[in-house]
């Protein structure tokens, strides 16, 4: 009986121990000693910031970084909740959220870190070459649904976009979709790699997603501003010089001007080491 | 003296069995009304027409035209895979009960029993992985779709996650059936078949009903498994149910599990996902509460 009372005691305090350990008030980004940063967001971003923290661990082992993604607004939504230190962003936050976060006390700093081609992918097998920004906005809000009209076979289009937490579902709705809606036809995908095999899979098949997921599985379409304009790839060059029409920051939000870890983290990131992963990853360079 | 302690003893534990009885209703209450709690704000700047009538899910649409946070097209998507799933479960899963209750020599009726149970212990995120990579592609070319992220394939899938719970109850209600129902019948001249198909079978209605809207119960809260495999568009039946039936859906599980996890607390979009959970809620809890009623009303009817 004595036995089973002090097991019991033991497994109490253990459970206790657990929870302490999850609901410890997360270090801010101000304190100089804090030797740990949460960074949440983006999932267009996770992979480069996980490199980065990699990276960054290597030459700050006294600093420890966790990454995760699930979505701009789920990283937005944290930090304004004070659930992570960094949130990481594939669009800028709204006035609304801004001022929620003036509302909670937080003075939210904007950095962009890297940029991003949002390409638009087929099916290798798809011989459509170039799309103009109106004809991809009349297959994302259903208008047309056959690949016949964009002068390609007689094929259905499977459209495939983000789910509705997603930074590039709200880039795309804004800058594609002149803030309409979705067709109630498209795909709703969970992750670019999602949206990726999707495409791959299927002959029909049509997704946006970002540079650093483009592999031989997929084809990239040349994105033309309106219909005398030139097809342009979306690539390296032509997001630098701005004639790509689906280029975008990526950002990541800190909690007030970036001090102690958090600004010893912005330096690297933004610094050569950090650009160079940036490169690697398929994405752009933030300058 | 023994007498009264034993007395005692039996009083703590019927009252500690209430007590377990009471609070679990109760924590059923607390869960509904929590969820409630978090859904009504909805209707502070949203209508309970556009919700209940809307054909638009978007939570996310700028103004001018704001959010829209339709139940139809989440209905309409859950009540499709669904439909699709128990129709291709029951006549397995009713076969499999038949032949197990009463046709199955003893050895093998173990080995049966065993191994659809086994079904159920097959987590279903794996089994979503399985409709992913294997079925979806089947379904796509079997059927010449799109695209392999369909009503039907999501179906199959979640036949396979009903079928444990109708065999099982299924089964369990063909056996209580008393053994001189069959005796009778074989008497009167009637052969085992007839004496199966149009005595046993039917006295085992309300039960076997009652598997079936459990089964449903199954298929409708699932959630993993749609994420995955219907591929979450949320189209209407405006071209026909065979179009519908072989293109994307969206379910009302698949919503929330996709979105509630990202989505910020205390947004009319928050307060849209526990909306559809409430929806959810009340549909299981008939299906639960009519097969209840069901189970009941078939045992007893059998008791002579």
């Amino acid at each position: 009986m004595m036995a089973m009372g002090s097991r019991l005691l033991v497994t109490l305090l253990l459970v206790a121990t657990l929870l302490a350990g999850c609901t410890k008030p997360r270090p801010d980004s101000n304190g100089a000693a804090s030797a740990s940063l949460t960074i949440k967001g983006s999932d267009t971003l996770v992979q480069l910031a996980q490199a980065w923290a990699q990276g960054f661990m290597k030459t700050h082992p006294e600093i420890s970084v966790t990454v995760t993604g699930g979505g701009s607004n789920t990283g937005i939504a944290a930090l304004l909740n004070k659930g992570t230190d960094i949130a990481n962003a594939s669009r800028p936050m709204k006035p609304e959220e801004f001022d929620k976060a003036k509302a909670n006390g937080i003075d939210v700093k904007e950095v962009v870190v890297a940029r991003d081609a949002l390409s638009i992918v087929v099916n290798p097998k798809n011989p459509v070459a170039e799309l103009t920004m109106q004809q991809l906005a009349d297959i994302y809000s259903g208008k047309i649904t056959n690949w016949r009209e964009v002068g390609g076979p007689d094929t259905n289009i499977v459209a495939s976009g983000r789910d509705s937490s997603s930074g590039t579902y709200v880039f795309f709705q804004e800058h594609v979709l002149h803030k309409g809606p979705y067709g109630r036809g498209v795909l709703s995908q969970i992750s670019n790699s999602q949206i990726a095999s999707s495409v791959a899979e299927d002959v029909g098949g049509v997704g946006y997603i970002g540079l650093g997921y483009i592999d031989e599985s997929l084809k990239d379409l040349k994105i033309k501003a309106n219909d005398s304009a030139p097809g342009v790839a979306g690539n390296l060059e032509n997001v630098k010089n701005g004639t790509y029409p689906l280029a975008r920051p990526l950002f990541e939000y800190f909690v007030g001007e970036p001090k102690g870890a958090a600004e010893v983290w912005k330096d690297w990131i933004l610094g050569p080491e950090g650009q160079k992963l940036v490169e690697n990853l398929g994405f752009i360079t933030a300058k | 003296m023994p007498k009264i302690a034993a007395r005692a003893q039996e009083a703590v534990v019927e009252k500690a069995l209430l007590l377990a009885g009471v609070l679990s209703i109760l924590l059923v209450a607390l869960i509904f009304a929590f969820v409630a709690k978090e859904a009504f704000p909805l209707f502070k700047n949203y209508s309970l027409a556009s919700f209940l009538l809307g054909t638009e899910w978007q939570p996310a649409l700028p103004p001018p035209t704001g959010p829209q946070f339709g139940l139809i097209p989440n209905l309409w998507g859950s009540f499709l895979v669904t439909a699709g799933a128990i129709l291709i479960a029951v006549p397995f899963g009713l076969g499999t009960a038949i032949f197990i209750a009463d046709i199955a020599p003893r050895r093998l009726r173990e080995w049966l029993k065993a191994l659809v149970e086994l079904l159920t212990v097959v987590p279903s995120v794996a089994l979503g992985f399985v409709g992913l990579v294997v079925v979806s592609p089947l379904v796509k070319a079997w059927l010449h779709l799109d695209t392999g992220k369909s009503a039907v394939a999501a179906s199959i899938i979640l036949a396979f996650i009903a079928l444990p719970t109708i065999v099982t109850i299924a089964e369990d209600a063909i056996k209580a059936i008393p053994q001189s129902y069959q005796l009778a019948s074989l008497s009167l001249g009637a052969t085992e078949w007839q004496g199966l198909s149009r005595v046993i079978v039917p006295a085992a209605f309300p039960g076997i009903f009652a598997a079936i809207m459990l089964g449903v119960g199954r298929a409708i809260g699932e959630t993993m498994v749609v994420i995955m495999v219907t591929g979450n568009a949320g189209l209407l039946p405006t071209h026909g149910l065979w179009y519908a039936f072989t293109h994307s859906v969206r379910t009302l599980t698949g919503t929330i599990g996709s979105e509630a996890l990202e989505v910020a607390h205390g947004e009319p979009h928050y307060n849209a996902l526990f909306m559809l959970g409430v929806v959810l809620f009340l549909i299981t809890f008939a299906l639960n509460y009519f097969s209840g009623r069901m189970l009941s009303r078939s045992m007893r009817q059998v008791r002579p």
